[in-house]
């Protein structure tokens, strides 16, 4: 039985006139034990899918369910079992670290003690400091303080809405680090993110855009459905190398990527043929290799290819 | 009206908050119509650099001028000069698209005639004409940001701060987004930028990286990865911030 199960999901906000479509009609599954990444922009339906899948909000139309239960009859098991991490700091700023702590365990009758080993990692970071106000903490401390409490009622599957955005590429890094020694220990974990290099990290990823589900894969199938020919160019005028890029006529998209640009081709067309038509443009020496597409080179073409 | 090429110098700029040294006499320039990214982890001091430099917190040392004004005399000027953008506020939600522009404009004392005329010129670029009586909460994030960036524009500031403009953006508008940037540093603004996207890094003509209050790094990417023999700027970025002592913001 897989841990989560999302079918044809649909949730609106709004009355008549006004209504904006939060989730369009989402479906997928998530396996016990997977680390499984919701990938998309803000506004994509990222918050209101991890909201519904942990009983907070009724969707308008479909079904899911979480670890077999139904979010809208069983919600009340549904509870029992989950661990959620808004995306908004959610602990209460008066309570000390261990205070907060021991608020949570204690709702879900269960101990510090009990479930120790699950946040060791985690919570020994900032236990020399648990008699410190929550709103006291810094960014890194408030959110391992959040993890530490959305876990020590040990739950089956865990939510994370966003943990990582604001934060630096260090503290992500180490963020990371930690879901990976979590998963070890058997618990399924959902965790989105707009940040597109994250999903390598994940064991399979859901990109997500506007309510809809643009596809659901591993990391590596993501990237070998792309299609086409990829390039990376790189020459000392790179605004004038964009817009001559643009115009060449077996190009299909061309756009910044960090230092180089990257070139969408049609079949046929390659790295020779680029180089060619730059040369006759009077680049001397541009820079012009063939690569692999990375997440955000298909999340991109995904986009473009949902709204034509 | 400043009028030599150095729009942002800094000398020994320091703030300490009682025994806390937030920014630790960093030292730098930034040349007229130049993107300049400013980079650091959490809690590195950049908000606070920051603050100084748009007038709204006086230094406790050193010496910096934001467009010929001085920080410490002259923050009225420097907030009129300059132009400020973050992802965390930008426009009113419960103002039109039209009203926004109108009320910024306003601040900024702008005529009438100028407000106008540019209104005009600017829903007509960014393609809001049918948009520009809907209240800005019913536009989708990345017109939202690409329309905040117009509006902290709009006066013709010498300097924009952008305080991660970009996050949460999907790719394609992060895309447009710089490309609004790019443009602006043609018009002759000069561009301030925080980011957390080390792809974007890339984008600015120098960088500099502040690590525990200090600007441990400076130069344009290209230098930034010989020197630090990295492939990416996200190498160089964790190369630097791994070194850092203070913890989060």
């Amino acid at each position: 039985m897989p841990s989560v199960t999302v079918n044809n999901l649909a949730k609106q906000y709004g009355k008549k006139k006004d209504t904006v479509q939060a989730l369009k009609g989402v479906s997928f599954e998530v396996e016990k034990g997977e680390l499984f990444g919701i990938i998309g922009p803000d506004g994509a339906g990222k918050t209101s899918l991890f909201r519904i899948l942990t009983t907070l909000l009724i969707p308008e139309g479909g079904s899911a369910s979480v670890d077999g239960f139904d979010v809208v009859k069983d919600f009340k098991a549904i509870r029992q079992r989950v661990g959620y991490m808004p995306g908004r700091f959610s602990l209460y700023q008066d309570l000390t670290i261990e205070e907060n702590l021991e608020f949570f365990a204690t709702i879900f009758n269960t101990t510090i003690e009990a479930n120790y080993d699950l946040i060791k990692d985690i919570y020994s970071q900032i236990e020399p400091f648990k008699d410190r106000r929550a709103g006291k903490l810094s960014g890194g401390m408030k959110q391992k303080l959040a993890l530490s409490c959305a876990l020590i009622h040990k739950p089956s599957v865990l939510f994370l809405d966003e943990p990582t955005t604001g934060v630096d590429a260090v503290s992500r890094k180490e963020f990371w680090e930690m879901l990976r020694n979590l998963k070890r220990q058997g618990i399924t974990i959902l965790v989105s993110t707009p940040y597109m290099d994250e999903a390598s990290l994940c064991d399979r990823v859901a990109l997500i855009q506007g309510g809809e589900i643009l596809s659901v894969n591993t990391p590596e199938g993501v990237i070998a459905s792309f299609q086409h020919p990829l390039l990376a160019v790189k020459d000392s005028n790179m605004l004038r190398l964009l817009n001559d890029l643009k115009n060449f006529e077996g190009a299909l998209d061309a756009y910044p990527f960090g230092e180089y640009h990257h070139v969408v081709l049609k079949d046929g067309y390659g790295d020779a043929s680029v180089t060619n038509y730059l040369q006759q443009h009077n680049y001397h020496q541009p820079y012009v290799q063939t690569i692999r597409a990375d997440i955000e080179d298909c999340f991109i073409a995904l986009m473009k290819s949902e709204n034509h | 009206m400043n009028t030599n090429n150095t729009a942002i110098e800094a000398h020994d700029l320091t703030k300490r908050f009682g025994h806390f040294t937030a920014v630790d006499a960093i030292s730098f320039e930034v040349k007229k119509g130049e993107i300049f990214g400013f980079l650091g982890a959490n809690g590195a001091g950049k908000t606070t650099a920051m603050r100084m430099l748009c007038g709204l917190s006086i230094p406790t040392s050193g010496k910096a001028t934001v467009a010929g004004f001085d920080v410490y005399k002259q923050t009225e000027h420097i907030k009129r000069s300059i132009g400020y953008m973050s992802q965390k506020f930008s426009l009113y939600e419960d103002l039109t698209v039209k009203e926004n522009i109108r009320f910024y404009a306003g601040i900024y004392g702008k005529s009438d005639a100028f407000i106008k005329q540019k209104t005009a010129f600017l829903l007509k670029e960014l393609h809001l004409e049918e948009e520009a009586n809907k209240l800005v909460k019913s536009l989708p994030l990345g017109w939202k940001q690409k329309l905040a960036f117009s509006v902290a524009i709009f006066h013709e500031p010498e300097i924009v701060f952008l305080d991660e403009p970009t996050g949460g953006v999907d790719p394609v508008t992060r895309r447009e987004f710089w490309n609004m940037i790019y443009q602006a540093a043609e018009s002759g603004i000069t561009v301030f930028v925080t980011t957390h996207y080390m792809d974007e890094a890339e984008y600015c003509n120098r960088v500099s990286i502040m690590v525990d209050g200090r600007i441990d790094a400076l130069d344009t990417p290209t230098q930034l990865k010989k020197t630090f023999e990295a492939k990416s700027m996200d190498e160089v970025f964790l190369k630097l911030a791994r070194k850092a002592k203070r913890s989060g913001d």
